[in-house]
């Protein structure tokens, strides 16, 4: 046993509760760090304990025996006992009002916990359907930007192939999607630009394409910013680079269904 | 004999039972410890009353809070014993409990749930106690049965506190030497 020697006979003073003052708070606060001093004042208290067996007498009288039972009986037991200490503990030295609020914190940091998981299951789902989501979109986007992808425009019969455009646009999404069929073939060095016509104001640039050999020309989702209403969509011829404002006059203009 | 004792009831089942609300288990546990817990209380209250106070206490705290007795860490006994001395300092001193029936663990190494194993302790303090140095003897039972501290029996007995102390802390060693197997 390393019990620090200069604590000894003050803890079996402390075991019999009759050390007092300074000596008493010094050594409890010893106590709270070491564990070979409470193993002994444990050990300590068990001495002292056979002291009590020195205490020989009469037997208490059978009433007291009565008024245990009695007493017993009109007291229900708590169904809830508290936990159990081995040493001073801790629970006891907050004291009841301190631990309820313990409980009260636990309770509350329970429920805190299951809201998180309930946060994070829905989180997942969400999660697993936007993944489901995405990957159609990429299908899509794939479909319309492939190049061996098959492209018919149906027309009456013995009419002329005419040029066509054809816009999906979804303006709280931002969210665009341009088709383009049978387009004239460019000058060198120059590109189509897509505009957005909105109600006032200038024109806006909706992205550049060059059509295929057939013909054909796919925009998904260009980056652009959106002002004011959409008053209608517009085709231009550009510089290949694309240009802030239209350099030339429409090609071809449509308005929204 | 042997095979009898093996037979009766261990405390930790009797205090599981209590903590089930079994009102015959406390019955049992009562009939084990009352008359050592009694005599404490009357060894320090000397007042039959006042004693049974103490044990109706004691046993009621036990009823109350039974998951407050850790069988791993001691006998039920020196426990219960501790406890009622304790409680019995405080109504002779007229304070207020002090000890808080929750905080003390003893550590104790007979088994004395049997009448044998009490009888046999008993005995074996009692020879102790007997032999002891009677200055020592009686700075021990101050300080146990009357709940002086060191400075009032130093006061009491005209000797030095530090005499004190360590015929204290000795006599309590020396309680555990004795009643090694």
């Amino acid at each position: 046993m390393n019990v620090h020697s200069r604590f000894g006979e003050d803890l079996a003073l402390y075991a019999l509760g009759t050390l007092e003052g300074d000596e008493r708070v010094e050594l409890e606060k010893h106590l709270k760090d070491c564990a070979d001093c409470r193993h002994e004042l444990e050990r300590l208290r068990g001495d002292a304990a056979l002291l009590a067996l020195a205490a020989s007498g009469p037997a208490p009288p059978q009433r007291a025996r009565g008024r245990l039972m009695n007493a017993v009986t009109r007291e229900p037991r708590i169904s809830i006992e508290k936990p159990s200490t081995r040493r001073i503990s801790l629970w006891s030295q907050m004291g009841w009002v301190t631990a309820s609020a313990a409980i009260v914190i636990a309770a509350f940091l329970w429920r805190t916990d299951a809201s998180l998981s309930r946060r994070m299951t829905n989180l997942e789902k969400e999660f697993n359907e936007q993944q489901t989501e995405l990957q159609r979109a990429q299908e899509v986007t794939a479909a319309l930007n492939a190049t061996d992808a098959l492209r018919v425009t149906i027309v009456p019969p013995r009419a002329a192939p005419q040029p066509q455009g054809r816009v999906i646009y979804v303006p709280n999404r931002s969210s665009l999607i341009f088709l383009a069929n049978n387009m004239p073939a460019l000058p060198a060095r120059r590109a189509y630009e897509l505009w957005l016509i909105p109600s006032s104001g200038s024109p806006i640039p909706a992205g550049v394409f060059k059509p295929d050999a057939h013909g054909n020309a796919t925009l998904v989702n260009p980056r652009f910013l959106r002002r004011g209403e959409t008053k209608a969509f517009a085709i231009t011829v550009e510089p290949e680079t694309g240009s802030e404002l239209p350099t030339s006059k429409p090609i071809m203009i449509g308005t929204g269904a | 004999m042997a095979s009898a004792e093996k037979t009766i009831p261990s405390d930790k089942e009797l205090v599981s039972r209590v903590r089930a609300g079994d009102e015959d288990a406390m019955g049992a546990l009562y009939d084990r410890y009352s008359p050592l817990v009694y005599a404490v209380g009357l060894r320090v209250l000397a007042d039959t009353g006042a004693a049974e106070d103490v044990l109706q206490e004691v046993f009621m705290q036990l009823w109350r809070n039974p998951a407050r007795f850790d069988a791993s860490r001691g006998s039920l006994g020196a426990w219960l014993a501790v406890i009622a001395r304790n409680r019995a300092i405080d109504a002779l001193r007229k304070r207020r409990y002090e000890s808080d029936i929750e905080d003390v663990v003893v550590s104790v190494e007979p088994d004395l749930a049997s009448d044998f194993d009490r009888s046999r302790a008993a005995k074996n303090v009692r020879d102790v106690l007997n032999g002891m140095h009677p200055a020592q003897r009686e700075a021990l039972e101050l300080a146990f049965f009357e709940g002086l501290t060191h400075t009032e029996i130093a006061a009491k007995i005209g000797e030095p506190l530090g005499t004190i102390k360590t015929r204290i802390r000795a006599g309590l060693l020396g309680l555990r030497k004795a009643l090694k197997p």
